[in-house]
């Protein structure tokens, strides 16, 4: 029996591979729900700042907070990355870094340099390799991603823009539409993008405890750590999701495979059975 | 005229509360603050410690934040509490390891190692296809 042996050993290691696969697939979708009750719970945050900010700039509309100021000139784009730490998600962080590099090339070639801040192991590996200058970084964010983790390399950020060492910051991640699909997305943090909700003015004021300018500076940073957060969380339902249908293509791969090897085993085992009987009759003819 | 005032707890990973309140009272980072129906607008860093709620029924429920921002309009109380302890310090000093972090990160070579393994483990699946198209000739043989 030619490779029956072989072909057995075969047909059993890819159906662990199977195993570990459809595993890693379930685990996946019942991860897909847990961070999406997460980013459900991030809303009605998101809401009231944004509302807070809304009346404050209403109340203030003459005082300017460098965050909501763009600069003429732009000599350095900083980027804040949200990627996975682990693999086998598809092209998930791959996309991602694609759409980067292109939108890095383009700033390069106007002259700017870029600096990233990565959150998440993969992004810092990539970026690390070609060279891109890393000011901050944070990883291990777990299942449950704590805002007090991203607080110190959302920090450095907002340093070098005040500093303005940098002058533009974008934030990228994998926008979760559905789980079919994750879409890569970059989007200006600072300068805050104009909002365009123009109600009737109303000329009223705020009581400010301390001041107008160290509460509204408070505001828009607890606003921009909500928007990391947010990404991050997207980010994170997207890993799931790629990572179940990367699982699940690879399950039904393997189970291609053990069709098609047990085929091969069939017919080599018939092959030598055939061999066998004709053996033995050519034999008997002999007689 | 209504003699409630509507009042939102959040913070950046959950909504704590949401609903009707006869008073609210925070502690601001200037005083204790108590706040009725049709107060002054009014916005304050908020210290950490606890924000009560005076609901209509006479029932009174307790948060406790850790600092944040609250909110007062004629008709409405928002309180955007922070989850982290902080302070300039606490978030230079978490500014200060991210950098490190980066640094770390930077100096660490596990990333051509991993660059290598993925290219060993590739070699190895190459070599394990080309030889199931092997069988898989000899098979249809």
């Amino acid at each position: 029996m030619a490779g029956g042996k072989e072909i057995t050993t075969k047909i059993r290691s890819i159906e662990n591979t199977r195993k570990v696969t459809s595993a890693l697939e379930m685990v996946s979708a019942s991860k897909i729900r847990k961070s999406q009750d997460l980013m459900a719970e991030t809303r009605p945050y998101a809401k009231m700042i944004r509302r807070v900010m809304g009346h404050l700039s209403k109340a203030r509309p003459e005082y300017r907070h460098p965050f909501t100021m763009g600069r003429e000139q732009t000599n350095k784009v900083g980027y804040i990355i949200v990627s996975t730490d682990r693999g086998l998600c598809g092209g998930l962080n791959t996309n991602l870094f694609k759409m980067i590099l292109a939108d890095m090339a383009e700033w390069k070639s106007k002259g700017a340099d870029v600096s990233a801040v990565t959150l998440g192991k993969k992004a810092s590996a990539f970026f690390k390799n070609i060279k891109v200058d890393i000011a901050a970084h944070a990883s291990d964010l777990g299942e449950k991603p704590q805002i007090e983790d991203l607080i110190g390399s959302i920090k450095v950020m907002l340093d070098a823009y005040r500093k303005e060492e940098i002058d533009l910051v974008y934030i990228v991640y994998n926008r979760f539409e559905n789980t079919m699909s994750q879409k890569p997305v970059l989007e200006q943090l600072l300068p805050l993008p104009e909002t365009d909700d123009d109600e009737v003015q109303d000329i009223w004021d705020y009581i400010y405890e301390p001041d107008a300018e160290t509460l509204l500076d408070t505001v828009i940073t607890r606003y921009i750590e909500a928007d990391v957060y947010h990404a991050v969380l997207e980010n994170l339902a997207s890993e799931h999701a790629a990572r179940m249908i990367a699982m699940k293509n690879a399950t039904e791969n393997a189970g291609e495979l053990i069709d098609e090897l047990t085929l091969v085993f069939n017919k080599a085992r018939q092959a030598a059975i055939t061999q066998e009987i004709s053996e033995i009759v050519g034999g008997a003819a002999a007689v | 005229m209504k003699h409630t005032i509507q009042c939102d707890i959040v913070s950046a990973q959950e909504e704590i509360f949401s609903g009707e309140a006869s008073m609210v009272f925070a502690t601001g980072s200037v005083g204790e603050l108590g706040i009725s129906p049709r107060h002054a607008p009014l916005i304050t860093q908020l210290k950490p410690g606890p924000v009560r709620v005076k609901q209509p029924d006479g029932e009174e429920a307790f948060f406790f934040v850790g600092g944040g921002i609250l909110e007062v309009m004629p008709h409405l109380v928002t309180v955007l509490a922070d989850t982290a302890v902080r302070a300039d310090d606490l978030d230079e000093a978490a500014a200060v390891r991210a950098k490190e972090e980066a640094e770390r990160e930077l100096a660490d070579q596990t990333g051509e190692i991993e660059v290598a393994e993925a290219q060993a483990r590739l070699l190895e699946a190459a070599a394990q296809l080309r030889a199931l198209q092997q069988l898989r000739k000899k098979g249809a043989r």
